[in-house]
């Protein structure tokens, strides 16, 4: 009797279809969005994130409305992120049927808006995403993880886990960590920046980054994560949902 | 039609508490409207955020005076997550008092846990002849809070002209870290969870049928 281990399956949407790429370049076509997060319901998917990836403006509309459409017949957590910039960006995903929303870049150039959103919308809508690397000697950080931009392409010279301290302090409600270095390997997860991470907050961590087969997963929670996510491996089937809970539960984890 | 009203005072996921609801084949209306509210079958009290500013929002509205109003003339209500916890007499947050309807006994406080908030799918303690968890007495239901209400105690509802009679309390628990708190609350009309229904799947779903029964 605990709670479930979330398993939470990303979908990369760009005007309004499901794209994965390696590293987040290539990108791929994997369909029709609402279908496919109705197919991951079935499965038992825990939460659904939606990972709005160009964010332009002419896309904007199309997000709201892949989001509306998936609110109206799956009824579990939705997060969406991807080019949140405001907290009327924010209110407007809310509104149209997001639970949680995912803020990265927008925070990095202004902290205080992770503060504006929690004091406006309560930190549980808040999913801090941080992409994260090991400092490529260009400018150091204490712990030797740094922040990245643009997936992964430009570094920021901040310090990873200073980074996450503040962003619980500010009102994150929770942290999707995702390890640029680990991303498209296929390898498994960051096991070291998990628990750098866990070590430094109280929030909740969902891995990200770095899947490729369903005993990747259990190792994730060991170091500290309170759900993981993935993407083109559940796309492609190469794992399902299911696989993935049967491994954590052979593990000793609790899951839904 | 049986209908509900989810009462709108710009604090909470409305869309997806009146998706869920429509999906069962009820008369779902978004509203403030006092008299729709009062009058319809069952209303539901959303809520996200913080305690304090609910409490200012559903005032603002008018919605204490619906719920007592309705509640007076044993009319269904459902508070869900903050509007759980605002049925309560007080909140505390971030070392601030706020006080609450009052129509529960017993504050509202910070959750005791190595990892808070508590996020995701847990198991409940459902309360013996439970209304709302028949038959999903065992499954697991969507948390998302920081807040929840760590006891119960009878509350002077007389100030408030109500009146449940005899009607039985009944507590559903869910223990947390080191916190026990309460996961959903029955008493005559008054319904509340902790969880949310809404995002609960098949369990959700069953579970508002079952309140929906008691109209």
């Amino acid at each position: 009797m605990s709670l479930a281990i979330r398993v939470i399956p990303c979908l990369d949407v760009d005007a309004g279809r499901v794209v994965k790429g390696v590293h987040f370049e290539n990108l791929r076509d994997a369909g029709d969005p609402v279908e496919l997060a109705a197919e991951y319901y079935r499965q038992g998917a825990d939460e659904l994130t939606f990972l709005d990836v160009t964010a332009s403006s002419s896309h904007r509309q199309t997000m709201v409305d892949v989001v509306a459409r998936t609110a109206e017949q799956i009824f579990i957590p939705l997060t969406v992120g991807g080019g949140v910039r405001t907290p009327e960006d924010v209110d407007s995903l809310l509104r149209c049927g997001a639970d949680k929303v995912g803020v990265n870049t927008a925070a990095i150039n202004d902290p205080t808006l992770i503060s504006r959103v929690a004091d406006r919308f309560g930190n549980q809508v808040l999913v801090l995403s941080v992409d994260a690397r090991r400092e490529r000697g260009e400018q150091h950080t204490q712990s030797g993880f740094e922040v990245t931009t643009m997936g992964g392409r430009k570094s920021t010279g901040i310090d990873a886990i200073w980074w996450v301290k503040r962003a619980e302090e500010l009102g994150a409600g929770e942290i999707l960590l995702n390890s640029m270095d680990a991303d498209g390997t296929q390898q498994g997860f960051d096991l070291e920046m998990i628990r750098a991470v866990r070590k430094e907050v109280n929030i909740p961590i969902i891995a990200s980054g770095g899947a490729g087969k369903a005993a990747d997963f259990p190792p994730a929670i060991e170091a500290g994560a309170d759900a993981v996510l993935a993407a083109s491996i559940f796309h492609y089937g190469k794992v399902t949902i299911g696989e993935v809970k049967d491994e954590l539960r052979r593990a000793g984890y609790t899951v839904r | 039609m049986t209908s509900v009203v989810v009462f709108d005072y710009g604090f909470g996921n409305v869309r997806s508490m009146v998706r869920a609801l429509a999906n069962l084949d009820l008369d779902v209306t978004l509203t403030s409207d006092y008299r729709q509210a009062l009058e319809a079958d069952g209303l539901v009290v959303p809520g996200v955020g913080a305690f304090a500013a609910c409490m200012e929002g559903l005032k603002q509205m008018s919605g204490d005076r619906v719920i007592a109003d309705r509640l007076r003339a044993g009319r269904p209500v459902l508070g869900v997550c903050v509007g759980e916890q605002i049925m309560f007499e007080r909140g505390l947050e971030r070392g601030h008092e706020a006080a609450g309807l009052g129509l529960i006994g017993g504050t509202v406080d910070l959750l005791d846990a190595d990892v808070v908030p508590h996020m995701g799918w847990d198991t409940v303690d459902a309360a013996e002849d439970s209304v709302l968890m028949r038959g999903v007495e065992r499954e697991r239901f969507y948390f998302v809070h920081s807040y929840a209400a760590m006891d119960v105690r009878p509350a002077d509802l007389s100030r408030l002209q109500i009146d449940f009679g005899d009607a039985p309390e009944r507590v559903t628990w869910c223990d947390y870290g080191r916190s026990r708190f309460v996961a959903a609350y029955e008493r005559g009309p008054l319904f509340a969870t902790q969880f949310h229904p809404e995002k609960s799947a098949e369990a959700g779903a069953q579970l508002l049928r079952n309140w929906v029964s008691t109209f």
